[in-house]
């Protein structure tokens, strides 16, 4: 899940200086789920974008538009108002955006900012947040991640800023995660795991995707794609 | 003169700090460390405190050291990698820096650029072992270094943090990462802070009690709101409130506390905040 939100109207207006016409694309997706990309959001922005005295010749919703291969099939029958356009206004977030981009070979907007989770990729009905990097420190952390529950990725215990167990950073929305930890390690009588660890250094290479991952997930979607123009 | 040496002859060790100005006068950073030179062993000279960009702490403490003043380096991992701060401690070895304090350092959020990169690559605790490995002529890598430093390497540690424990499993690491010696934040109760020396002596590390002076009621007040792990006790809000000559009082109250912890610590650490002048008259009314 990536949660996108509409960015305002005058930087979208701002985008959109010497064009005439544009076409909108949503996603009935993550970003349909965030209130920017599904038919009425799409609808709504029509609307706006008209008030602001700009023509829109066409829109689409597509699912997944993070999927290339889904992008141009459900384009395919838009091409006569794609021709007409000067750009594509895509309201989602930024690998929709990025992968209509690569697609259509004209210009592309984004009409949202993408909102970070803290590391979450997948959806989880949780508060827990897993930053991919690599380098797990959960078993001497209670099972909390120090990377996304403190503010400043500390890996050795916690900075002299919490105040009442809030963080420093936005003390009325974050615990302090080095507090949480704390806490879960005493209760699991595991304090000494903590006091006995070495200095931990983070390893910032980790937090790449390996080759073969990076390799694998190219290849699949880049099959995906040659498949679906060899079926049209 | 490293600190380390004035502890192991058993020197009650005596500190202050300067804060580096926002812009390139550094007339009055130097005339507050030229007023402390006589009275002090050493100068903590501030890293962008409370994320505030400023003049550089290592180059600060370079023209501290040029005037005859020792400086203590402050150090935080806020604003550079471990490449960059690798770099900065072997120029100052180079210019003559013999003390440095390895910090985290405060969130980019409480400074003016609340926008910028809060970079964190290293911590505190890494700081120091990747100091201590630097004096042992290895960088962080394991390559060796032509020419090594040798300083004395300080860390900081909150005695009045609520709960305490967190905090002396970090000092504990810290010690064992390479910490020489320790200055606390602010103190104010000496139960609380003798409380906390019962436990953290055994680590067997020189402690520096952190003594801020205070200046009004109302500080004192957005301290107890604001400030992690600084607690100014009822009574001492009111004896500034009524205070004829606040001077005076809080020149008074500061004698009072390291009075009232210098023989449970190694030493003290005065943190003027703005009242650097100030400085001689709490040692001498406190007889250090």
């Amino acid at each position: 899940m990536l949660v996108s939100e509409r960015k305002p109207m005058e930087e979208i207006k701002s985008f959109l200086v010497g064009e005439s016409k544009v076409f909108l694309l949503g996603c009935d997706g993550c970003a349909a789920a965030s209130g920017t990309g599904g038919e009425q959001d799409i609808l709504e922005l029509e609307r706006q974008l008209e008030k602001e005295g700009i023509g829109v010749v066409g829109w689409k919703v597509i699912e997944f538009l993070c999927q290339k291969a889904l992008v141009r099939r459900g384009l395919k029958p838009y091409a006569s108002a794609l021709r007409e356009a000067d750009s594509i206004l895509v309201s989602t977030c930024g690998i929709g955006a990025q992968a209509t981009a690569t697609v259509v070979g004209m210009p592309v907007h984004p009409a949202c900012n993408t909102i970070s989770l803290g590391g979450i990729r997948g959806e989880w009905q949780g508060e827990e947040r897993c930053l991919e990097c690599g380098q797990c420190y959960l078993d001497i952390t209670g099972g909390i991640c120090p990377l996304t529950a403190c503010t400043k990725q500390l890996v050795n215990g916690p900075c002299g800023g919490a105040k009442d167990g809030r963080c420093e950073f936005e003390p009325d929305a974050r615990p302090c995660g080095w507090q949480l930890i704390y806490e879960r390690l005493k209760s699991l009588d595991r304090l000494d795991v903590l006091r006995q660890a070495p200095p931990q250094l983070k390893d910032f290479t980790q937090m790449q995707p390996p080759k073969e991952i990076r390799s694998t997930s190219k290849w699949a979607i880049d099959i995906q794609a040659k498949e679906e123009v060899a079926a049209t | 003169m490293k600190l380390s040496e004035l502890f192991a002859q058993g020197k009650f060790v005596v500190t202050s700090e300067v804060g580096p100005p926002k812009g390139t006068d550094t007339s009055e950073m130097l005339e507050n460390g030229e007023r402390m030179k006589e009275r002090v062993d050493a100068v903590n000279i501030t890293d962008q405190q409370s994320s505030v960009m400023r003049l550089g702490s290592l180059v600060s403490s370079l023209l501290l050291k040029q005037r005859g003043i020792e400086p203590i380096y402050q150090v935080t991992c806020r604003d550079r990698n471990r490449i960059a701060l690798q770099s900065d401690l072997l120029s100052a070895w180079a210019v003559g820096v013999k003390n440095v304090l390895c910090l985290t350092g405060d969130y980019v959020s409480l400074g003016d650029f609340p926008e910028a990169k809060p970079v964190f690559d290293l911590d505190s605790v890494s700081l120091l072992a990747s100091t201590k490995q630097l004096n042992e002529g290895q960088d962080l890598g394991g390559n060796d270094l032509q020419g090594a430093p040798d300083f004395c390497l300080g860390a900081v540690v909150t005695p009045a943090a609520d709960p305490l424990e967190p905090q002396l499993i970090k000092m504990e690491k810290k010690v064992r990462a390479g910490a020489q010696f320790f200055q606390t934040q602010g103190t104010f109760e000496p139960e609380k802070f003798a409380a906390f020396m019962n436990q953290a002596k055994d680590l067997g590390v020189p402690v520096m009690a952190g003594i801020i002076l205070l200046k009004s009621a109302g500080m004192a007040r957005f301290m107890n709101q604001n400030v992690a792990g600084v607690h100014v006790p009822d009574p001492l809000i009111k004896e500034m409130a009524s205070a004829e000559d606040r001077v005076q009082t809080s020149i008074k109250i500061a004698a009072r506390l390291i009075g009232g912890i210098k023989d449970l610590c190694q030493g003290v650490h005065i943190m003027p905040i703005g009242w650097e002048r100030h400085v001689p008259a709490v040692l001498d009314a406190a007889g250090l």
